[in-house]
């Protein structure tokens, strides 16, 4: 017999990578959604075993073909990997359980097999991106699960979502390109792809140029796919044009697995002495992610499309992914980890609260909103909540994160930074705050405000789940940021001592 | 082009070569340069030559969209399905029954017909590859469709 448990890391990414032909050769719509939840089901517990093995027994390595590494395409499960697929796919998973009726409102009935079939593929590529433990390999899955949100994209119900697709499609395509343009150096440097054999032959203090230039190339083609303050320019078109339920997924998780990939590069693969001390990446994340917050979060205030209201607050919270990175010291990485799972969460609720609101109101657009309360009070009042994490309110997820981020920024002498975080979460507060005036205390109803009925239950019942864990993860922390202090604590056991007199802005010298 | 003669004559003559050499450089792909990539893109270009010179009505009888759309999907689950077999079949000389990994393709080890059918490692290759010539054709096809045809791109 199978010693099923010894399987289960490559069956996390064969099982969904399997049922997507097989959706379509299947075809129609009933049959095709039902396999796609109960795969997306099958794979979040098998990610959740997954990480159960994790905490007893130490990391899991699964060798395919059985070939050995570093020959060989090793897949690598640890405390930071675990983390993020179980998200990813817990995600994956609720968000296709609630978005039926919106799949039917605003996708071709003719497509249907192909949206589950892109679904899936994304969910592999993400997935994969995050269990794989050979670079190269990492581009594959990247290339999966960008190929297949590029087509998600485009089925948006205007004619803009091409558009938007075609402007992800070409400004990915130059990110990852860059990415592989940094593994072949790396390859070329050290003639092995397997990840821990690259950090062991990586000669990071006396190594000739090429390194520095491979990293150079790596790290700005992940800040494309992050989507970090000057790159993020494919960001918002694709946010905003997508269906709702592509935009809750791709928005919950896509950008949060390149983050991963970022912290896997940089404490995994280079040293963080490398790229702390030797190259100014501290200087340039805390700086780019600042600016960036304050000028997203700005703009944020000034959409008066929803959607692209979420898509500007979106860049602005991975600023605040990045600013844990940037600060270098364990407790800051903890913090950027668990935010990377409460803003999954937050933004995967909220988008999907959009979701509701598009399906009865038929637009995404602020003025068309104008007192829904009235007639559809739940979803409003998810928003409140949800929104209310977004802000980083005590009892909500977003407050553990920033609560994390504010004491390790003064910890590690960062005032600035901290200070600067403080005043950028007034912003969220404008931004949230303009959407929750509109709908409670609008003088007048819009007209298909006043005609909408509220969401179905089938989109509710899982809305509201995440809603809920919002403030669940807001109290219970031992899990989230318990897992994501120990990965923390795994790639980077002793701060970076700071050698340069100024190493952040911020920092008193 | 079907009012050009010369077209028409060696087009005709030429499309069962291609699509011979096509099977050469897939099968033959286990021993020498090859392989299902460069096999499918082959056999996708004798389609497109005959969509060229007859006319898309004519290729689509011959190789009909909805049939197409399937079988990219059939060579990935050639693919998929080969890396699911190895799970569930025994590697070969151990004492204790263990079933193989993903893709692992020593437990396809058989003793029908030594010499002629393939087995083992060299099995999975022709499986897999075989996988990859069918989705590569299938694309490559489905590609020019969209392209030439354009009333079908919605």
């Amino acid at each position: 017999m199978i010693d099923i448990y010894s399987q289960l890391p490559i069956l996390l990414i064969a099982i969904p990578l399997f049922a997507a032909p097989v959706c379509v050769l299947l075809g129609g719509r009933w049959l095709t959604y039902l396999l796609s939840v109960v795969v997306c089901g099958t794979t979040f517990a098998i990610s959740i075993g997954l990480m159960q093995q994790v905490i007893k027994y130490g990391p899991i390595h699964y060798e395919i073909g059985n070939w050995k590494p570093p020959y060989g395409i090793e897949y690598v499960v640890d405390g930071l990997s675990g983390f993020v697929m179980m998200f990813v796919s817990a995600l994956a998973a609720i968000v296709l359980l609630y978005g039926k009726p919106s799949i039917d409102a605003e996708i071709p009935r003719s497509k249907h097999y192909l949206f589950y079939a892109s679904y899936l593929l994304c969910m592999t590529g993400l997935l994969g991106m995050c269990i794989t433990g050979d670079l190269f390999n990492v581009f594959v899955f990247l290339e999966i699960s960008s190929l297949s949100s590029y087509a998600l994209i485009s089925l948006g119900r205007t004619r803009r979502a091409p558009l938007a697709a075609l402007q992800y499609l070409i400004l990915g395509t130059i990110g990852a390109t860059f990415f592989l343009i940094g593994i072949g150096l790396l390859y070329q440097m050290t003639g092995t792809l397997n990840m821990s054999d690259i950090a062991n032959r990586l000669d990071t203090e006396t190594g000739p140029r090429t390194l520095l230039v491979a990293f150079g190339f790596m790290t700005v083609g992940l800040f494309v796919k992050m989507a970090v303050f000057p790159l993020h320019s494919w960001l918002p078109n694709a946010y905003t044009y997508a269906p709702s339920v592509v935009t809750a997924f791709v928005a919950a998780t896509a950008t949060k697995v390149s983050v991963y990939a970022f912290i896997r590069l940089v404490f995994g693969i280079f040293k963080p002495e490398f790229a702390f001390e030797q190259m100014p990446l501290g200087t340039l994340l805390l700086t780019l992610s600042l600016v960036g917050i304050f000028i997203a979060s700005t703009a944020a205030i000034f959409q008066d499309d929803v959607k692209r209201l979420l898509a500007y607050s979106s860049i602005a919270q991975i600023g605040y992914m990045l600013l844990g990175i940037g600060m270098a010291t364990t407790d800051s990485l903890t913090a950027g980890i668990v935010h990377m799972f409460n803003h999954a969460l937050i933004k995967g609720g909220l988008f999907m609260v959009v979701g509701c609101f598009v399906l009865r109101l038929g637009s995404s657009r602020l003025s068309d909103w104008r007192g829904a309360a009235k007639t559809m009070p739940l979803t409003s009042l998810a928003w409140a909540i949800g929104g209310l994490g977004l802000i980083g309110v005590p009892m909500t997820a977003g407050f553990v994160s920033k609560w994390l981020l504010l004491t390790s920024a003064f910890e590690s002498n960062h005032q600035l930074v901290a200070g600067m975080m403080l005043v950028s979460s007034l912003l969220a507060v404008v931004y949230v705050w303009r959407v929750v005036e509109t709908l409670y205390f609008s003088e007048q109803p819009s007209a298909a405000a006043k005609e909408a009925s509220e969401a179905p239950v089938w989109m509710l019942v899982p809305m509201y789940a995440v809603i809920f864990a919002v403030l669940v993860f807001g109290v219970w922390t031992q899990f989230s940021a318990g897992l994501a202090a120990e990965a923390a604590q795994s790639l980077l056991p002793l701060d970076l001592v700071p050698t340069a007199p100024t190493v952040s802005p911020g920092g008193t010298p | 082009m079907i009012s050009f003669p010369i077209i028409r004559v060696v087009s005709k003559l030429l499309i069962p070569y291609i699509l011979l050499f096509a099977l050469y450089v897939q099968f033959h792909g286990d021993f020498g340069p090859g392989g299902g990539f460069q096999a499918g893109v082959i056999f996708a270009s004798a389609i497109v030559l005959y969509a060229m010179v007859f006319g898309l009505p004519a290729a689509y009888e011959v190789a009909p969209p909805k049939v197409i759309e399937k079988l990219v999907a059939v060579g990935l689950l050639l693919y998929a399905g080969t890396g699911f077999a190895s799970l569930f079949l025994p590697r070969p000389n151990q004492d204790v029954p263990v079933t193989g990994n993903f893709l692992e393709y020593e437990v396809f080890q058989h003793n029908l017909l030594p010499g002629i059918l393939p087995t083992g490692q060299h099995l999975g290759i022709f499986l897999v590859e075989l996988g990859v010539g069918i989705t590569v054709t299938a694309v490559m096809i489905i590609i020019f469709y969209a392209f030439a045809g354009r009333e079908r791109v919605a």
